[in-house]
């Protein structure tokens, strides 16, 4: 009965996509608020741990965070994944959709590049005896990349749903293929442009000097 | 509103299978009992361990239990209770129930995630009943899980107890974000036509604020349950410092046992008001409904709700005071504390001058919201005891502590939970519950409660600590201490027992209670104005409601009926015909 008498055709309902897309953009805002709260809470922590004596940075010029050149590659990597997010949702709202089907293709690549140039990172700290398990720094240098990561693969899961969505409205062009595609561009670059900056601070922060760590420690009122 | 007129061309998608209609279900409804099912049957289990724990206490060696069980037993009770009951019934129950029907929605804006939220919620359920039957059995760290003790030889369960423990709230704090990002989005996103954010009622603004915390304080639980869970199992040294263990020293070294009291007290704080702030809200609308008075002083109550969320970031290291700290530091989070008696006090007032002349109906709700103002109030009383630094340490680890969060947040909110399931379960089932059986359960259950923990206080100046197994040889217990530790053990056993009418009034009055009708309690919120009692899928029939009103239109002047609903715009409200001109 309910289906019946409330059932319209899809397009009658021309703003049924503000609020839909409202909704989702304020879900993903909240869910940006989470995890800001848990990885500020992760670096306070991390900041709290490097003031005790055993702790061994890993930038020092015999560790391997002296040397950052793979991580430098990395990180212009997801640079590179946000930025063509960006132009994708541009050029989504462009009457042929411009180039967004190869833009969404180059964020996903440089994605999972960026994974797996943090892969290969974390096996060459291991090859050279840096496990999680020797020092705290290294311990929570792979706990941090790793949650960065994880986020990142939850998001690959969104970008696979957009890409999915733009071809199938490639084929079959309907207002609401698109509107469902253009939201989750939209989404997928927001998210993306989020994880670029928890990304640089925590590369910023994990190759720092002890002295900055006591300095920043020392602010935070956490030092002796 | 946007909103309103698009969603009202929305097609519904009406499930028809029973599997996609009460198991994979993404209606908010049916989210909510799963959730409130699930939560109460767990709690069942923490009841009867707190039963054990009593008989223990009350009469040393009558059951068969060691002190490993009973450190167990304390544990599981003090996690399930807070985390898999209270905050799961508030939050998933009641917040999902009446989150959408009160703000006029058809459901959650996510009902997919909605839906998986219930099934993580369920998992974590799950494996934390599964650490009853692993090698070792549960952890027995003590809810607050301090390590280096909790994952340390030594102590109960601290093989797979405490990984199950850690695993099942990690799964948990995820269940409890993808059902607070459908709670706050709806509230803020999927309100109907003419529902202002202060048209709202009181609840939704507990609950909603409430979710708010959780999504900003769960993150500290997880970031220290996941760290720790790094140092118990690949051997990291997050919060393990140097330490020996029968004579030679663990791999262990330099890691900050305080850091993680303070990480988990960053949510352990916010975690009471999680609990505390939508029992104010639940509250607050069944005292108006229940004594047909306007909620005093609502937008004072919303800022209250609010200031208090906010303040309660910030008081967290009054957990920790015996835990060594600055003592600036100390006085800082003392007066904090206090200053949360402001706003918390304001509510308390507020509730009682709604009351003030009210016409107070003793409904079994309206009983267990008075029940609720005295419980808290003496509760939050104690509270001000504890939240001094100079008072604090030495009744710190008494049983004065036990009774005053037993009060405050354990007793107050299930009052709450209970008034509420009066309340409500009318709407969910289209039956009252029994009345008799309802008062009956509120009078055993409401002074047992305070002859159980009453006492307690006078126990904790005597000086009995907490998280003792037995208190045989301490000289400075007297032996009137155990006298009344046996009478506390009687009124627990009679008052855990009791429950089981509320349970047997739960399932008689589904079959056999009086049909209620849509608005037994003639309220003006939006749940009871639904076309049908039990709401069906979309809530609404073919067109959402249309709200001109606030939810607190009781005993306005010059109206016929003493109630005016949401809906109700001022030319339909049917006035006495010789008011005209007032």
């Amino acid at each position: 009965m309910l289906t019946q008498t409330t059932s319209v055709p899809f397009a009658a309902s021309p703003g049924y996509f503000d609020q839909r897309s409202a909704s989702a953009k304020t879900g993903l805002h909240l869910l940006m608020a989470a995890m800001s709260s848990m990885f500020f809470l992760f670096l306070l922590s991390y900041i709290l741990r490097s003031q005790v004596s055993d702790w061994e940075a890993l930038s020092e010029p015999w560790q391997p965070l002296a040397q950052t050149g793979q991580l430098w590659f990395n990180t212009a990597l997801l640079v590179v994944a946000s930025i063509s997010l960006e132009l994708a949702r541009r050029s989504i709202r462009q009457p042929e959709r411009g180039h967004s089907r190869e833009l969404l293709m180059l964020a996903g690549l440089s994605s999972i590049g960026f994974l797996v140039g943090q892969l290969v990172f974390w096996n060459f700290l291991t090859t050279r005896g840096f496990f999680a398990d020797s020092n705290p720094a290294n311990a929570f240098f792979f706990l941090l990349t790793g949650l960065h990561a994880v986020h990142l693969v939850g998001g690959l899961v969104a970008w696979i749903v957009a890409t999915v969505r733009l071809e199938r409205e490639r084929r079959e062009p309907t207002e609401e293929g698109l509107a469902l595609t253009r939201l989750s561009v939209e989404l997928c670059a927001t998210y993306w442009h989020f994880l670029l900056v928890v990304w640089m601070l925590l590369f910023a922060l994990l190759s720092s000097s002890p002295g900055t760590y006591a300095a920043i420690a020392k602010f935070c009122g956490l030092g002796d | 509103m946007a909103y309103a007129d698009d969603v009202e061309n929305e097609e519904l998608h009406e499930p028809t299978s029973f599997i996609s209609k009460y198991v994979w279900s993404q209606d908010h409804k049916v989210i909510a009992i799963q959730y409130s099912t699930t939560a109460i049957l767990v709690g069942l289990v923490a009841l009867v361990l707190s039963g054990m724990m009593r008989m223990q206490i009350g009469f040393p060696g009558s059951i068969d239990m060691d002190a490993t069980a009973y450190y167990q037993a304390m544990t599981m009770h003090g996690m399930i209770m807070v985390i898999y009951l209270l905050t799961a019934i508030f939050l998933g129950g009641f917040g999902n129930y009446l989150i959408p029907l009160m703000v006029g929605a058809r459901d959650m804006v996510f009902p997919y995630v909605n839906m998986l939220s219930y099934w993580f919620y369920l998992v974590s359920v799950l494996v934390l009943l599964a650490s009853f039957f692993v090698p070792g059995g549960p952890t027995g760290a003590g809810w607050t899980l301090y390590p280096p003790q909790a994952i340390t030889a030594g102590t109960p369960g601290s093989e797979w107890g405490i990984i199950l423990m850690l695993v099942s709230l990690i799964i948990f704090i995820i269940a409890a974000t993808m059902g607070g990002l459908n709670y706050v989005t709806t509230v803020l996103q999927a309100r109907t036509h003419g529902m202002t954010m202060f048209r709202m009622p009181l609840t939704v603004w507990g609950i909603f604020v409430a979710t708010i915390l959780a999504l900003l304080a769960f993150p500290a639980l997880f970031v220290s349950g996941l760290m720790m869970l790094l140092d118990k199992t690949i051997g990291t040294s997050f919060f393990m410092p140097d330490m020996m263990q029968f004579g030679s020293q663990l791999d262990y070294s330099g890691g900050s046992p305080i850091l993680f009291q303070h990480l988990f007290w960053f949510f352990g704080h916010p975690e009471v008001y999680i609990v505390a702030l939508p029992a104010f809200g639940l509250v607050s609308d069944l005292i108006s409904v229940h004594a047909r008075r306007s909620i005093f002083g609502y937008r004072m109550m919303v800022w209250a709700i609010v200031s208090i969320g906010v303040l309660s970031f910030v008081v967290w290291a009054h957990h920790m005071y015996v835990s060594g700290m600055n003592p600036y530091f100390g006085f800082f989070f003392a007066t904090t504390t206090l200053v949360i008696a402001v706003p918390t006090a304001l509510k308390v007032y507020n509730w009682l001058l709604t009351l003030w002349r009210g016409n107070i109906h003793l409904t079994v709700p309206m009983l267990f919201s008075l029940a609720f103002i005295v419980t808290f109030l003496v509760g939050g009383l104690t509270g001000l005891f504890l939240g001094n630094v100079v008072v604090d340490i030495p009744l710190s680890d008494t049983y004065f502590v036990v009774a005053h969060f037993h009060m405050v947040m354990g007793v107050a909110p299930i009052l709450v939970v209970f008034g509420s399931i009066y309340h409500w379960y009318p709407k969910i089932t289209g039956r009252m519950l029994h009345d008799g059986i309802g008062k009956l359960h509120f009078w055993i259950t409401f002074l047992g409660t305070y002859l159980i923990y009453f006492p307690m206080h006078y126990l904790g100046f005597l000086g009995m600590p907490r998280r003792y197994y037995a208190y045989e040889d301490y000289p400075f217990i007297p032996d009137s201490a155990q006298s009344l530790n046996a009478f506390i053990t009687v009124v627990a056993i009679v008052v855990g027992i009791s429950q089981l009418l509320f349970l047997f009034n739960l399932a008689y009055s589904y079959f056999k209670g009086a049909p209620s009708g849509g608005n037994p309690w003639r309220a003006t919120s939006l749940e009871w104005l639904t076309p049908e009692t039990p709401p069906k899928h979309g809530n609404w029939g073919p067109s959402l409601p249309v709200v001109h009103r606030w939810a607190y239109d009781y005993g306005v002047p010059g109206a016929v009926l003493d109630y005016v609903p949401q809906t109700t715009s001022a030319e339909e409200v049917p006035v006495h015909e010789n008011d005209h001109d007032e």
